[in-house]
């Protein structure tokens, strides 16, 4: 079990070492001559106006927040999927009433137009 | 003759007794040979897609009514690796005003989230990195961390068309991981395991022969998660320039495109992996070799289905794309569990000759019931009119005359 997951943590080493080894090489490599005009802010090719950090759409605000909710929830789901064999009908019964709550708030989220893309 | 039938386990006991045979301990034995397998596997991932990247783009040029590469070698089969030297050795531009840490780790951590799942696909009977009871959930939380990558190359790259891909991107890929978690439910609940591998044993019948809904589910929210056509809003090149990498040079621009590339296949894989019964087929328990092939042959087929799609869906609008896995995907989800789970439940006790089409037909219903609404919807809906039909045109009726005149004038 334990190995299991030391398994996991060399992998997640070579999986940050390939690429990382891959662009320090490539850099080491790579000719550099940055000047001025090269190294400005390229965006679209026309000069750049004000900075780049600019407010954004709260919508996007909106489904991170309706996405955290329902991220969570959906995560109780995965025990029970995981026991499905073994528990009886009334944990279905139960898992499906947990579900019609899901939808539910869904439906709400979506009467309160939160899913529209204004 | 037990190299051929299985190569893998016999390597790794060579390998075990040759490292033991050097008096190391047990445990350092373990690690070296766990390093060395997660390397070949690591490299084995990006060297095959690269030859997939061939395919692919064949493929799409065949789509599109055009050869493809076909310069450098046989059939242009080494289009691929010329490119990859080609990128090695450009210039890495650094704009001024870049965030560096962020801009810098960016690329690494996008191929790293994508490499990181190869750990805990099955690739056939023995060969696995790890047999992980939590695979799938492994899999799911993996997936996220791409996210993380692309948020910090648009966050980094202080430009607002690369803020706003990244924005555009993570809106979409978090979206669309509430109906693929929800799907993903459906082999869980089938297999009762999180474990790839265990999954993988269950599927005497091919789960997507027990819930062909519940796949396409996830083949649909797979390819918006990989960010392509007709999903391809991130780097949507027309609006936003080219996405959030449009500061990126150098190899650290080719690292997005190596990530998405891997990514591509990875989902074929897990799809073939949960759906399509992995490397199962006729003779793969006694020669886990011949496991391998089918499972690649399986992807593979999985792969070019999606880059058919590929080539011949245009773009969705964002706001369309948001309908589409709120108003659509994720309910339709929560159905397909509900029924599925009191469907499963209640034919628990009868043979799998009556629960199998009685499963199958239910997701038929609820495919065909989501289509007629979807018709009802769509008939419903008035398409403003954009321009009207008796615009005014230039008639040859009424030619302009008065090319005469003015030149006399003149």
């Amino acid at each position: 079990m334990l190995s299991d997951w030391l398994y996991i943590a060399i992998f997640t080493g070579i999986a940050l070492f390939l690429p990382g080894v891959a662009i320090f090489l490539a850099a080491v490599l790579s000719p550099k001559k940055p000047d001025p005009i090269k190294t400005s802010t390229y965006e679209c090719g026309m000069e750049t106006v004000g900075e780049a950090w600019v407010q954004f759409k709260v919508q996007y605000y909106v489904f991170g927040l309706i996405f955290l909710a329902f991220d969570v929830e959906t995560v109780f789901l995965y025990p029970w999927a995981v026991a499905f064999n073994k528990v009886g009908l009334f944990a279905v019964l139960e898992a499906i009433l947990f579900i019609a709550i899901l939808l539910g708030g869904l439906i709400y989220a979506w009467r309160k137009g939160a899913l529209e893309w204004v | 003759m037990s190299f051929f039938r299985d190569p893998v386990v016999f390597l790794t006991q060579w390998l075990n007794g040759v490292l033991a045979g050097w008096g190391l301990p047990p445990a350092w034995v373990q690690v070296i040979s766990f390093t060395i397998g997660g390397a070949i596997l690591a490299t084995g991932a990006m060297l095959f897609v690269t030859i997939l990247i061939w395919g692919e783009r064949k493929l799409l040029g065949r789509v599109q009514d055009r050869y493809g590469p076909n310069r450098l070698g046989p059939w242009g089969i080494f289009q691929s690796f010329a490119d990859m030297l080609k990128i090695f050795i450009k210039e890495h531009i650094t704009p001024v005003g870049v965030d560096l840490i962020p801009y810098n780790l960016a690329p690494i951590l996008s191929v790293a989230a994508v490499l990181m799942v190869w750990s805990v696909i099955p690739l056939s009977m023995t060969m696995y990195g790890v047999d992980l009871s939590v695979g799938l959930l492994y899999f799911v939380a993996v997936g996220a961390l791409g996210e993380l990558g692309i948020i910090m190359a648009g966050w980094g790259s202080n430009n607002k068309y690369a803020l706003l891909g990244a924005f555009r991107a993570v809106a979409q890929l978090i979206s669309y991981e509430v109906p693929m978690v929800v799907s993903l439910l459906v082999p869980v609940m089938l297999a009762g395991s999180l474990s790839m591998n265990e999954i993988v044993k269950q599927q005497n019948i091919w789960f997507i022969f027990i819930s062909p809904l519940a796949a396409l589910i996830f083949f649909v929210t797979q390819i918006a998660e990989v960010g392509r056509a007709p999903f391809d809003l991130v780097e949507a090149e027309s609006e936003l320039v080219a996405g959030f990498n449009i500061e990126y040079s150098g190899l650290k621009f080719g690292m997005f495109f190596v990530a998405e590339f891997v990514h591509a296949f990875t989902v074929a894989l897990i799809f073939t992996t949960l759906f399509l019964g992995g490397w199962r087929g006729p003779g793969a328990e006694q020669y886990p070799l011949l496991g391998f092939i089918y499972l690649m042959l399986k992807t593979t087929i999985v792969y070019f289905i999606a880059i058919l799609m590929r080539g011949s869906l245009p773009r969705f609008r964002i706001d369309q794309m948001m309908d589409v896995n709120w108003k659509l995907l994720t309910p339709l989800s929560l159905i397909l569990i509900a029924v599925t789970a009191l469907a499963v439940k209640a034919m628990q006790p009868l043979s799998p000759w009556i629960s199998v089409p009685v499963n199958i037909v239910l997701n038929l219903i609820l495919i065909y019931l989501t289509q007629q609404l979807l018709v009802r919807y769509f008939k419903r809906r008035k398409i403003r009119e954009v321009g009207s039909r008796n615009r005014p045109v230039a008639r040859l009726e009424e030619p302009v005359t008065s090319t005469a005149e003015s030149e006399g004038s003149l």
